[in-house]
């Protein structure tokens, strides 16, 4: 199979929907004349043109709300925040309006709006713009949230959250964006909700989502060459809707689980995961959960202390080995 | 670029007659029924809000309610110009747009006693009026915060290429906020044909125009910052509001440019009901002379009995329709069923309401199991 970076994935699954349905249309900072800030949408806008690639000003809870109004219209915008930090200038359009939207009405409304852009750390930029709002994104119910971890992925998560008629919140990770990985020619989605093995173990299951899995993979070779371990690592994929089954499978064969995620540890999401499997699984647990989150700060700047604060390969072996 | 009215306190007796519109083409071709149809919009929506605050004095309301008592000129002025595709978004004072637009009394009054057979199924509440299928997209709580959605709203027309616009109302209290500011510059950027109408009761909540925005003499200038035509008019005289509206939607529909009207106007009322200092911050006298001197109402029948189109009893019995129509429907509020507790997870998801279409899998509601 052939191999291409995550951003080509991105921008295969983008265009293939332009080309698919008139009614999508890509709004965002610099994503159209520019390129994109990180190439995502590179040749889109020679290709497609200014109705379906529009450069927006620096006006996040404008354009943003814009597009939540058009989508009650039909309209299927796809709209790029260049870091999911500046959400949170947007927050009362992006929870407020898209979310309550729906029920506000009686169910008379849908929005079928996606909000996508890098919502990660780890770039030396300091704290402003290094949020990971995927746990409060998915605290807001009538919004959905996805998190890709991989080109393949991200490419079939793409498709489907623009498809769907609900707001569609899509986490991506600039540090991804150049990760290569099997994408295949032909058309293919992946639903919402369905999380992915991406290692089979028998001793311990990492939940995990984002560029953290990637991480996890790393952190399980050295468990088994190194420690005897074999980890089994689940790629959670999607937030919210969350696919429970496969976690609680996991946690049934293996017993033992760690969490590993870029979230603050405080209320992030595997807050909830870990809540799931004690509720679900409590029984086949031989060991408290344990978890490896962001350290409980600011994204700091300087960048060896920002590489170790965001989860590392090296401290998710650390937190493998600490499960008795 | 239009030019504002110039601000005046006090208007003559003689000048607040409906004369000076009255022979403005769009309102040159109404007919007599047309007329009376207006004037029984506006005392509709009074009966229905005094209803409405006698309910919650019952206490069969709750929450906040936030009366257009006063205003009603504006509402049924603008959205009577309206076409088949112009389409209507406003904030949380929203009862008068939404009997404007053509709901019932019954589904507004049922919604604001939080019942099953409300317009949002008791979901939404006195801020959150929508009827879709009426071109009515809300009724919306966050001052300021439906301005980008009506940038949104003619977004969606001019990318279907559909000759419309969209009406998106607010308070005077909505122009400080950054979405607001926001929206008119994507609007005149993006050639969206939106039409912001600030109504300008004069106070945000308890604070005054003159405590609250830089700018004394009008707001709707704030247009120029943004390259955007803008206009001034009076709102208790209906076919001035009509005249001003037209012009505005002809602006939209031939030229794809929106406008800021600004429309000034009264609430009798305080902020919501539960606005304990609304006869604090401004004075009785201020709230009297409003009433006798500037009521749409009043002026609006006034006038149509000028031009032979009404008579005394005709208009009585409007109003004894009216009164009759908002008891009926607090009586059917009364008598309708609260929500069940199972919708409290309804309307939430489309996917989870439509189920055949479903794409999605794995679990989204995040309930403990009993």
């Amino acid at each position: 199979m052939r191999v291409i970076e995550y951003k080509e994935a991105l921008r295969e699954g983008l265009s293939e929907e332009i080309e698919r349905d008139e009614n999508v249309v890509l709004i965002g900072e610099e994503i159209a004349q520019y390129n994109g800030a990180y190439k995502v949408t590179e040749g889109m806008w020679e290709k497609y043109g200014d109705k379906r690639l529009m450069d927006a000003p620096i006006s996040e809870a404008g354009f943003i709300g814009m597009g939540i109004g058009a989508s009650m219209l039909g309209i299927r915008p796809v709209m790029e925040l260049m870091f999911y930090s500046f959400s949170y200038v947007a927050w009362d359009q992006m929870a407020n309006n898209a979310a309550t939207v729906r029920y506000m009405s009686g169910g008379q409304i849908n929005c079928p709006i996606v909000v996508r852009g890098p919502a990660n750390g780890g770039t030396n930029v300091g704290a402003t713009h290094s949020h990971t709002p995927e746990n409060m994104f998915a605290n807001v119910p009538g919004l959905k949230v996805v998190c890709p971890a991989t080109a393949y992925d991200v490419k079939g998560l793409i498709k489907t959250a623009i498809r769907d008629n609900d707001p569609v919140y899509f986490m991506e990770n600039t540090l991804l964006y150049g990760e290569k990985g099997e994408v295949p020619e032909e058309e293919y989605l992946i639903p919402m909700g369905v999380a992915d093995v991406k290692r089979e173990g028998e001793d311990l299951t990492i939940v995990s989502h984002g560029r953290c899995v990637l991480m996890a993979l790393k952190a399980a070779e050295i468990l088994e060459a190194e420690h005897d371990i074999s980890a089994e690592v689940v790629d959670l994929r999607s937030i919210r809707p969350l696919d429970e089954e496969t976690i609680i499978a996991s946690v049934q064969k293996t017993n033992r689980v760690l969490l590993v995620e870029e979230n603050k540890p405080f209320c992030g999401v595997d807050a909830q995961i870990s809540h799931l499997i004690q509720e679900k699984a409590f029984d086949d647990l031989d060991a408290p959960i344990k978890r490896v989150s962001a350290i409980d700060a600011p994204a700091i700047y300087s960048d060896p202390l920002e590489k170790y604060q965001i989860p590392n390969v090296d401290r998710i072996v650390k937190g493998a080995l600490t499960i008795g | 670029m239009a030019t504002a009215e110039t601000k005046e306190t006090k208007v003559k007796d003689e000048n607040i007659s409906s004369g000076k519109f009255v022979k403005d083409p769009v309102n040159k071709v109404l007919k007599k029924e047309e007329k009376i149809e207006l004037f029984r919009q506006m005392v509709r929506i009074r009966r229905f809000e005094e209803r409405s605050l006698r309910a919650y004095q019952q206490g069969h309301i709750g929450g906040f309610l936030h009366l257009y008592i006063g205003q009603e000129a504006v509402a049924v002025g603008s959205i009577s110009v309206c076409g088949d595709d112009d389409h209507i978004i406003t904030a949380y004072r929203d009862h008068g747009h939404a009997l404007a637009v053509g709901m019932g009394m019954n589904e507004c009054m049922a919604e604001l006693f939080g019942k099953a057979t409300g317009c949002s199924k008791g979901k939404g509440g006195s801020m959150h009026f929508f009827a879709p299928d009426k071109n009515y997209w809300g009724g919306h709580g966050i001052v300021g915060g439906q301005t980008p959605l009506g940038a949104g709203l003619a977004f969606g027309l001019k990318y279907k290429k559909i000759k419309g616009a969209a009406l998106c109302y607010m308070g005077d209290g909505a122009v400080n906020q950054g979405a607001f500011h926001e929206s008119l510059n994507l609007a005149s950027l993006w050639d969206l044909p939106v039409i912001y109408i600030i109504e300008n009761n004069g106070y945000s909540m308890g604070t005054s125009q003159s405590r609250s925005s830089a700018y004394q003499e009008c707001l709707a200038k704030r247009a120029e910052g943004y390259d955007m035509d803008w206009d001034r008019c009076f709102g208790h005289d209906i076919y001035e509001v009509r005249a001003r509206t037209k012009a505005a939607i002809d602006r939209a529909h031939e030229k794809s440019r929106p406008t800021l009207l600004e429309i000034d106007t009264y609430r009798y009322r305080g902020h919501s009901v539960a606005d304990a200092n609304a006869e604090k911050y401004r004075s009785k006298e201020e709230i009297e002379d409003y009433k006798n001197t500037k009521d749409p109402i009043n002026l609006f029948q006034r006038q149509l009995i000028s031009e032979g189109v009404l008579d005394e009893e005709t208009a009585k019995k409007i109003d004894k329709e009216a009164r009759d129509e908002s008891n009926e429907s607090a009586k059917f509020a009364e008598e309708s069923p609260y929500p069940e507790v199972s919708s409290i997870t309804e309307d939430v998801y489309w996917e989870v309401d439509n189920p055949d279409q479903k794409t999605s899998q794995g679990r989204i509601f995040f309930n403990d199991e009993a």
